[in-house]
């Protein structure tokens, strides 16, 4: 049949994807193994891939030489978790305007909001300085959750229009001639068909605001309790001597919990992630 | 006269608000303050064209061409093995779904906490690279990735393309997934091998997602902060600082916001050429797309 491989085309697919497995993996595999070694092994030569006297004991030694690491990883919890919030709250009305209904402006509106897209947030880190400053929010986690959910509006906007535009206008339609008002067709029609594909815009948003706190809040927030995980550990880099093994252990702490969520929600991720390609 | 619909208008307020607010305001802001000589001192001035001018004088060539020979050979990288990826993904061989899990750690974890990963590996006197080079004898001596020019820019390019390629590879194998099955059964009829039926059906197809992600990749490696700030600050000796790191180091590192602004209006007007040939093909493809 066609789908049927020869022998050594199996022996490439598999050695091919052993070596993009090797690139993919190897900073985490070697990550893993250095938050096993005792300080001496990791400062040691030549160097060896499986130390001497590896053991869990980093993993406990973190929470006494980082005593904010559990903070940390909160904080960047409950940011992903306000930014998802907060852009959802503003991309899914949107997305429904812009989706259904004719109006002056629609077509301008939309290429605002590709414009803006593409303009990375490190651009304007001035004026987004001077005006987190002017409203009092610096070392504030609105500070780190507006400005995130800001630059996930788009997206959000783009993914949600073409959830909507899947839905046939006669369930509107068929609402209205019934009395019920926009609002609530909106609300008790349209949002609940709509559902699996928000929930899977909202995982997407989620996972990429939590790989994503590192400009704002280096820039906006100098307070160490209010810190996201990844500029927590970021001042432990920072150091002359930097203890490896403990940041690579605080590292795997810190990944293990977004890993194991992609890995029980990535059927949803990759759907939300491929939308925009197969509607192109 | 006709009445107009409030509805659309208000559903679309909050979103507004938050995008006005926090990146259209901001965009007018920078080009403001471009022509000012803003710094942490209470007053600022108009200065002209003063900032441009100096940023021209100095080191404009050198950081655009640095930024775009780092963002093509990032790209084209990402491209490459995101399609090697998709290929990958799409062979109908038992571990793929394992396969698929496997790969997108990279873009799943946070940036900067890859980036802290990837310096343990660069680093020279006991990093993995240089330690597994010195054993299989390709390097005589320990190897610091991040303190010579070339290394160094090659390295922050690695990285940067191995955070990237999950996403290429999922966006390609979903455009893939949706070429019509009849093609390949057609081609296969008429004895047509997997290499050719790769080169006349799937590529010619995958054309227009392939233009498309090369061009929102463009924009995002374009904009790329986090990696080469955490990796090298834009170091040695200047030669990983793209547009992006000398505009966040002149405005935030040295205070110096309206010289700061004036190089971030240089990297919106790359970015809006590079949004204009994106548009355009855009349009390009989805006008051939309908007179099919």
């Amino acid at each position: 049949m066609i789908n049927r491989y020869r022998w050594w085309e199996l022996v490439l697919i598999y050695a091919g994807m052993a070596l993009f497995l090797t690139f993919m993996l190897a900073p985490f595999i070697e990550a893993f193994m250095v938050s096993l070694r005792p300080l001496n092994e990791v400062f040691r030569i030549p160097y060896r891939f499986i130390a001497e006297g590896m053991s869990l004991a980093n993993y406990h030694q973190i929470w006494i030489s980082q005593p904010m690491l559990g903070r940390w990883i909160i904080n960047s919890f409950g940011i992903a978790l306000a930014v998802t919030v907060l852009s959802m709250m503003c991309s899914i009305p949107a997305a429904y305007a812009i989706a259904r209904f004719k109006f002056k402006l629609r077509d301008g509106l939309l290429s605002v909001f590709l414009a803006v897209s593409m303009v990375g947030a490190a651009v304007l880190i001035i004026p987004l300085y001077k005006l987190m400053l002017a409203l009092g929010l610096l070392n504030t986690y609105a500070a780190m959750i507006i400005p995130g959910a800001a630059f996930t509006v788009p997206t959000g906007i783009f993914l949600m229009r073409s959830y909507f535009m899947r839905i046939p206008a006669e369930l509107e339609e068929a609402a209205y001639v019934d009395g019920a008002s926009r609002l609530y067709t909106m609300r008790r029609v349209i949002l609940p068909i709509a559902a699996p594909g928000m929930v899977v815009v909202a995982i997407t948003t989620f996972i990429t605001a939590y790989a994503q706190q590192f400009l704002f809040a280096l820039t906006f927030n100098s307070k160490n309790h209010l810190n996201p995980l990844p500029v927590g550990l970021y001042q432990f880099f920072g150091h002359q001597e930097v203890r490896w093994n403990e940041l690579m252990a605080a590292s795997i702490v810190g990944v293990l919990p977004v890993l194991v969520l992609y890995v029980f929600l990535q059927r949803y991720i990759v759907a939300g992630l491929t939308a925009g390609a197969v509607k192109e | 006269m006709r009445r107009v619909d409030p509805f659309p208008y208000l559903l679309l307020v909050p979103a507004l608000l938050l995008v006005g607010v926090i990146a259209a305001w901001p965009l007018i802001e920078t080009f403001r303050l471009s022509f000012t000589d803003a710094s942490m001192k209470q007053t600022q001035e108009y200065v002209g064209f003063a900032n441009y001018a100096k940023f021209f004088q100095r080191d404009f060539w050198p950081i655009l061409g640095r930024t775009l020979v780092w963002t093509s050979l990032s790209v084209s990288l990402k491209l490459v093995m995101g399609l090697i990826g998709a290929v990958l993904l799409n062979a109908a061989v038992p571990g793929r779904a394992l396969f698929r899990i496997l790969i997108m750690p990279p873009w799943v974890v946070p940036v900067a906490v890859g980036c802290f990963m990837w310096a343990w590996m660069y680093n020279g006197q006991f990093g993995m690279i240089s330690g597994l080079g010195q054993r299989f004898g390709v390097f005589s001596g320990p190897f610091e990735f991040l303190a010579y020019k070339q290394a160094a820019f090659i390295s922050t390019v690695v990285t940067d393309v191995w955070i990237g390629t999950p996403l290429v590879s999922l966006y390609l194998l979903a455009a893939m997934q949706t070429i019509p099955k009849d093609l390949y059964e057609a081609a296969w009829t008429d004895g047509a091998g997997r290499l050719y039926r790769f080169r006349r059906v799937t590529l010619p197809l995958l054309m227009p997602s392939i233009t498309t992600m090369a061009l929102l990749s463009t924009i995002w490696t374009f904009n790329s902060f986090e990696i080469i700030w955490i990796l090298t600050e834009g170091g040695p000796r200047g030669s990983t600082t793209t547009m992006i790191i000398d505009t966040y180091r002149t405005a935030i590192s040295r205070f110096r916001y309206g010289e700061g602004a004036a190089r971030a209006v240089m990297i919106l007007i790359c970015l809006m050429v590079l949004s204009a040939i994106y548009l355009a093909l855009l349009n390009r493809l989805t006008r051939k797309g309908r007179a099919k």
